[in-house]
């Protein structure tokens, strides 16, 4: 381990020159990744920039939890460089995406393939190169195959049965069990982080809002504090409190749209249909709160726009609370009934060791027992004053995924009353001031599926030279894929659900 | 077993009232804008300048149009406008069966019309529908599952949501509709069976939302497929898509 350099240590929030990032030797880069990532660190972000001088650049953001601080470096990797993924799985995604959107080529990387099918971002070429005969477009490449005797390739979607996003699933069988699934994502691609390079414009905010619909306030609030951080930006307190808030309001609706689609997938019907309808009572308190069921137009740089009056705040607290009475009434029957209980466990188990080897997040690695959640290891907002427990369970099956759902219900719901009961006096915005140039800053939320990242260089002018998102299900799809493996194949809906990933998070 | 009574009579009857009562909006719920052309300031564009989407154009001297189907919902536009002159209502009834009926610069949208004749006669007492999202955010379909549950009771109106799009009499599309959706959106339009309906929910099917112009997208459902609703929001509320649908069958007898 010669060669490996001294990363710059900083925190999420803070922002730091980009000139001040430790620039080494591709060789040094990655040795450095593959230490820390061996001592325990996650690899938060890895990804691709064009500089000024039309050079690509490698930056890797390890997230040091136990620290809680953050590590970068960056390197100048050129066309062609070893890829990380043979000694560090947690790149394999990141390592795919930087060759598609910047074109240089990770050698080595076990199966490089293009993850969302389009051109490359920068002037170099693509390392898939598409032809008029064959345009390149998701599900037309190569999958991982097995041969031999009884063994059969099912193909679902992208066009699905339910209401869903689209996907592909390539599944390799033999008879009822799953060997190996292989997921083709791509089909939700929108362009996000190419037309945010040059920004931030008047419709940044509005690619936010809908980079994944459902997290919304996990995403906004995430750009906001990157455009706080770089604006000198101070968020009040009382605007801290409205945000936390609606991050959990969303968390619990989603938690227990969860719940019972959960109950839905394994046929018991009662939690299916009361929590789709509960599900709907927590949407409602966020539309109480801004008017719009998904916090459209609530969280906005240096606060929010809407306040809660001491009326609005009362009736928030009785439907809250009336809403969590049902969601206990309507939850606690999966847990007595043996059939739904039968179902849930020891279906689609994944391992610590796996979940920490590819750096899954959420309430998926929080269901193997890891306690990785931002909001305890790199709080932000209230969270820095006010602490939820981290909720874990250690058995990793659909049951784990779906328990620690109902447990972090319970918190959140009693830590909105908290907040309600003690919500801070003052204004709801403040000012963001010019984007600092040249500058690197990360901002970190715990949204109801996991860790979000977002990175924003920017340039000479203060615009974005680059911003990456990383939504949580960037992370986790590759989870999925494992958690299949020698399950029947008839139990890829109720594993699919126990993690619900988005599709749109990671086609961005 | 008995568990599962006691919660069920716990969980009370919840459908809503609607159609028969009036609907219950949040008192801060966005609908559809409205300008009082009087407020309104010669020559000001403050409205237009600020809008994500680009939906609104000043013509003319005092000319003034907003495309309800490019139209977010943010807000930004009432915002910006210090004469007042611009607000946005509780009216959640914006459907239209054209995309031409979207431009505001009227007072109120014109009614949807019903549909005619052999349709109305195949589809008016039963329509199943195919969702296809096609760079959708997940908030439409949210939306759009919400009408399934016990709160909009769907299948009461004789309305229902399928698996294959041969077993459908129409495609309901969420999404700026994404190249790498393009073929599969085809495929699934033409596996639908004649006649058959397009209901284009959201922004961003109508025309593309906050991704209009992207090159990874086509702008709507409209590129690919002949549309019969439109239904505006970001999301449209479930009772916007479900006004929308009720007037499409001729269901709904109310203004």
């Amino acid at each position: 381990m010669n060669g490996a350099a001294q990363p710059l240590i900083f925190y999420p929030g803070a922002p730091v020159r980009f000139d001040r990032l430790p620039r080494v030797p591709v060789a040094d880069f990655r040795e450095t990744v593959i230490r820390d990532v061996a001592q325990g660190a996650r690899l938060a972000a890895l990804f691709g920039l064009e500089t000024p001088a039309a050079e690509i650049e490698l930056v890797a953001i390890l997230a040091h939890a136990e620290r809680g601080v953050l590590a970068a470096l960056t390197t100048r990797p050129g066309a062609v460089y070893p890829a990380l993924t043979p000694d560090c799985p947690q790149a394999q995604g990141f390592e795919r995406e930087v060759a598609e959107q910047w074109g240089v080529l990770p050698q080595g990387h076990p199966w490089l393939k293009p993850l969302r099918f389009h051109p490359p971002f920068g002037k170099r070429s693509a390392v898939w190169p598409p032809t008029p005969a064959e345009p390149s477009r998701p599900g037309v490449t190569d999958f991982f195959q097995m041969t031999g005797e009884e063994i059969h390739e099912v193909a679902v979607g992208p066009v699905h049965a339910g209401i869903i996003e689209p996907g592909h699933f390539r599944f390799q069988c033999h008879g009822e069990q799953v060997f190996h699934l292989e997921i083709a994502l791509g089909y939700q691609h929108r362009g996000i982080e190419r037309a945010l390079i040059g920004g931030p414009t008047k419709r940044s905010i509005h690619f936010m809002e809908t980079l994944a619909g459902d997290t919304t306030i996990g995403h906004t609030t995430a750009y906001a504090q990157v455009l706080e951080a770089l604006g000198a930006g101070a968020v009040p307190s009382r605007a801290q409190a409205l945000r936390a808030i609606a991050l959990e309001l969303e968390r619990l609706a989603n938690h227990v749209g969860d719940l019972g689609a959960l109950a839905g997938d394994v046929g018991f019907l009662p939690t299916a249909s009361f929590n789709g309808r509960i599900r709907g009572d927590f949407l409602n308190l966020t539309a109480l709160l801004c008017g719009n069921r998904f916090g459209r137009g609530l969280i906005r740089p240096g606060g929010v726009a809407f306040d809660l009056d001491a009326a609005r705040a009362k009736e928030l607290r009785q439907r809250l609370a009336q809403a969590g009475r049902d969601t206990r009434s309507a939850v606690d029957l999966l847990w007595c009934t043996p059939s739904v209980m039968g179902r849930f466990e020891q279906t689609g188990t994944l391992t610590p060791e796996d979940c920490r080897g590819l750096g899954l997040v959420g309430p998926v690695a929080r269901a193997c027992g890891l306690e990785r959640d931002v909001r305890y290891e790199f709080p932000f907002g209230v969270y820095c004053f006010e602490q939820i427990p981290v909720s874990t369970w250690t058995s990793g099956d659909v049951f784990a995924r779906a328990y620690v759902r109902w447990l972090e219900i319970q918190r959140s719901l009693d830590f909105i009353l908290a907040q309600l009961d003690a919500l801070p006096e003052g204004p709801i915005a403040g000012t963001v001031g010019a984007l600092m140039p040249e500058a690197l800053v990360i901002s970190l939320t715990e949204g109801w599926r996991g860790e979000i990242v977002h990175v924003a260089v920017t340039d000479a002018q203060g615009r974005f030279l680059r911003y990456k998102v990383v939504d949580p299900s960037f992370h986790n799809w590759m989870g999925l894929a494992l958690a299949m493996r020698r399950q029947p194949i008839s139990d890829f809906p109720l594993c699919n659900k126990s993690f619900n990933l988005s599709y749109c998070g990671h086609d961005l | 077993m008995l568990n599962i009574l006691r919660a069920r009579i716990r969980q009370g009857h919840r459908t809503v009232a609607y159609p028969r009562g009036e609907p219950i909006l949040p008192d801060r719920f966005r609908g559809c804008p409205h300008r009082e052309a009087g407020l309104c300031k010669t020559g000001c564009k403050a409205c237009a300048e600020v809008c994500p989407t680009d939906c609104i154009r000043r013509t003319g001297r005092d000319g003034w149009q907003l495309d309800l189907g490019r139209c977010l919902f943010c807000g930004a536009c009432a915002q910006a406008c210090t004469a007042g002159a611009l607000t946005f209502t509780r009216e959640y009834r914006m459907a239209a069966r054209t995309r031409n009926a979207l431009q505001l610069d009227r007072d109120s949208l014109p009614p949807v019309e019903a549909l005619r004749g052999a349709m109305q006669n195949i589809f008016g007492r039963s329509l199943k529908l195919r969702q296809v999202s096609a760079g959708g955010c997940n908030a439409c379909e949210a939306d759009i599952n919400v009408l399934g549950t016990v709160v909009y009771d769907l299948g009461r109106f004789g309305i229902q949501f399928v698996a294959s799009p041969r077993h459908a009499d129409g495609l309901l599309i969420t999404g700026p509709v994404t190249r790498a959706m393009e073929l599969a959106l085809k495929k699934t339009w033409a596996a639908v069976p004649e006649p058959r309906l397009v209901i284009a929910v959201g922004a961003c099917a109508i025309a593309g939302g906050p991704y209009c112009d992207h090159p990874e997208t086509l702008n709507g459902a409209g590129a690919l497929v002949p549309v019969d609703l439109f239904v505006p929001g970001c999301p449209p509320h479930p009772l916007t898509i479900l006004d929308g649908l009720l007037r499409l069958l001729g269901r709904l007898k109310r203004p």
